[in-house]
């Protein structure tokens, strides 16, 4: 296949940036995404030019560390990580337009590379559950219905990769911070900072300069794990439910 | 009080109001349209007067109303807000190349058609709340009671071309704004249930299109009667 790519070139988080055009003469329709940037890559070095930097780790699609707004949609045209993305998706002759996520929330490090610590403290600020690891519990100990496990275990599956924001008009990151939310609401073991969480982690996403969602959908349609906008839902009565019912206890320190 | 402000304050809480103010405004819009229908009964305006003089005197009416307009200001000044922190949300630099497809277009525009849905909220406020209200109106009189004639100024403005292309373009994005905004207010309020999540999005669209086109029908009919 013969290819014209157009890709985001930054130098640095303080630099300008702008679209620089390569050719690529010989692509393996079986070659992943990733891949042909590889190829791409190992000709800039042999020309002695500066590589395209761009995020990626397991490329088996499970560490969420891919990225790439690839012709207007994040990961390419598949519901899939760009790992998983294969060039058999293209045409011969294609134009393609690699941009990197843009929000004000994840910062351009260099070229195509995003900052996306903002999940990791949105994490931070609720996404756990606090328990003594001791030895393993027996099975079946606390019951939890299957319908309720796999609706955790889907929630579950985030791979916190930010196809959402990136999707998003708003670079909102409620299916983010929802899925999140929505895997320990739904199972016994969030129950004890069900509440906190909610408010905690909604409220580092607000810090972090997210949009609000105006519940169009997209993130659901780009989301190469098929998180489903049920989870936000779930976000807003957690969140609201939290906001008007919880309460702080002041224990004094001289009672007892 | 602090949870209070910072409830408010939030992207979430903010969206709330939003989602409040538009179910309301839903609700405003299916008690306007029931008044507005007695324009077409062929009575010479007689049951469309005595209904505007009941509206715009009934103290209780006058209460809801002010609440009305201190809703749509809310939605208003709310919707500014959130838009613009969307839009400082996508940060310095935007997209080259966007894809449409995987989003509808009505909720990607819901502030444009929030603006056209404003502009015609003015207008109709100026021509005919305001000439209820504050202007010099003709009365008629039915069974020795006078009346103030809205019947004939609105069948006025309803013959005029432009007036009525107008009400009928700005009925459209109405329309476009509930075929997204119904449904979606009931997800930001986090009633989201795979037994009633069907029921609410064809309730919301045969909503969104058949007030709408019935607000649309009365000037057109009454401009080529
Ligand atoms: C008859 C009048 C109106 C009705 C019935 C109405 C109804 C609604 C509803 C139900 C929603 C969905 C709320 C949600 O997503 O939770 C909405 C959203 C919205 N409305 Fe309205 N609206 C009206 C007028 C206006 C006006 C005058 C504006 C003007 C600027 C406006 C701007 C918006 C915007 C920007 C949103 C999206 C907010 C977001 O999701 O971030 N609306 N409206
Ligand atoms: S590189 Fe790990 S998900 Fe793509």
């Amino acid at each position: 296949m013969k290819l014209t790519l157009k890709i985001w070139r930054q130098k640095g988080a303080n630099e300008n940036g702008g679209f620089k055009t390569y050719t690529m003469d010989h692509v393996s329709p079986d070659m992943s995404f990733l891949e042909m940037l590889d190829v791409l890559n190992d000709s800039l070095v042999l020309k002695g030019e500066e590589p395209v930097h761009f995020d990626h780790d397991c490329r088996e699609g499970i560490c969420g560390m891919c990225s790439l707004y690839i012709n207007g949609r994040p990961h390419g045209p598949l519901q899939t990580t760009t790992c998983q993305l294969h060039m058999r998706s293209f045409t011969d002759g294609q134009t393609i337009t690699i941009e990197p996520w843009r929000a004000a929330a994840f910062p351009v490090v260099r070229d195509l590379v995003v900052d996306r610590s903002a999940f990791d403290r949105i994490q931070r600020a609720g996404g756990f559950i606090s328990v003594n690891t001791g030895a393993a519990p027996d099975a079946n100990e606390i019951l939890v219905p299957k319908k309720v496990a796999d609706e955790a275990m889907d929630a579950a599956t985030c791979i916190g990769c930010g196809a959402c924001v990136a999707a998003c008009k708003n670079a909102s990151a409620m299916l983010f911070v929802s899925a999140k939310v929505s895997q320990y609401a739904l199972l016994p073991q969030g129950q004890p900072e069900r509440k906190e969480r909610a408010e905690r982690m909604v409220a580092q996403m607000d810090a972090e300069g997210f949009g609000a969602c105006t519940n169009t959908g997209a993130c659901e349609a780009e989301c190469p794990k098929g998180i489903k906008i049920t989870n936000i839902a779930r976000m807003n009565r957690e969140y609201f439910s939290s906001m008007f019912t919880n309460y702080q206890v002041e224990v004094g320190s001289d009672a007892g | 009080m602090k949870w209070f402000l910072d409830l408010f304050s939030s992207t979430l809480g903010r969206k709330l109001m939003m989602a409040l103010t538009g179910l309301f405004l839903i609700l405003f819009l299916a008690v306007h349209l029931a008044g507005n229908l007695q324009l077409l009964k062929d009575d010479g305006g007689r049951s469309f007067n005595i209904y505007a003089e009941f509206m715009s005197t009934n103290p209780l009416i006058q209460i809801v109303s002010k609440g009305n307009f201190a809703f749509i200001l809310i939605h208003v000044i709310w919707a500014i807000m959130l838009t613009s922190k969307n839009k400082s949300a996508r940060g310095p630099v935007g997209y080259a190349e966007a894809s449409g497809k995987s989003s509808h277009w009505t909720s990607r525009n819901m502030g444009i058609l929030g603006t056209l849905v404003l502009v015609f909220i003015v207008v109709h406020l100026k021509d005919f709340w305001a000439q209820m209200h504050f202007g010099a109106m003709p009365t008629v009189d039915y069974d020795g009671t006078s009346y103030r004639d809205i019947y004939s100024l609105v069948n006025e403005w309803f013959n005029v071309g432009w007036y009525v292309a107008l009400y009928v373009f700005c009925m459209a994005a109405v329309g476009f704004h509930l075929y997204h905004g119904f449904a979606s207010a009931f997800q930001t309020l986090g009633l989201n249930h795979l037994k009633y999540n069907g029921l609410i999005q064809v309730v919301g669209r045969a909503f969104a299109i058949i007030v709408p086109l019935l607000f649309a029908a009365i000037p057109v009919l009454m401009f080529f009667n």
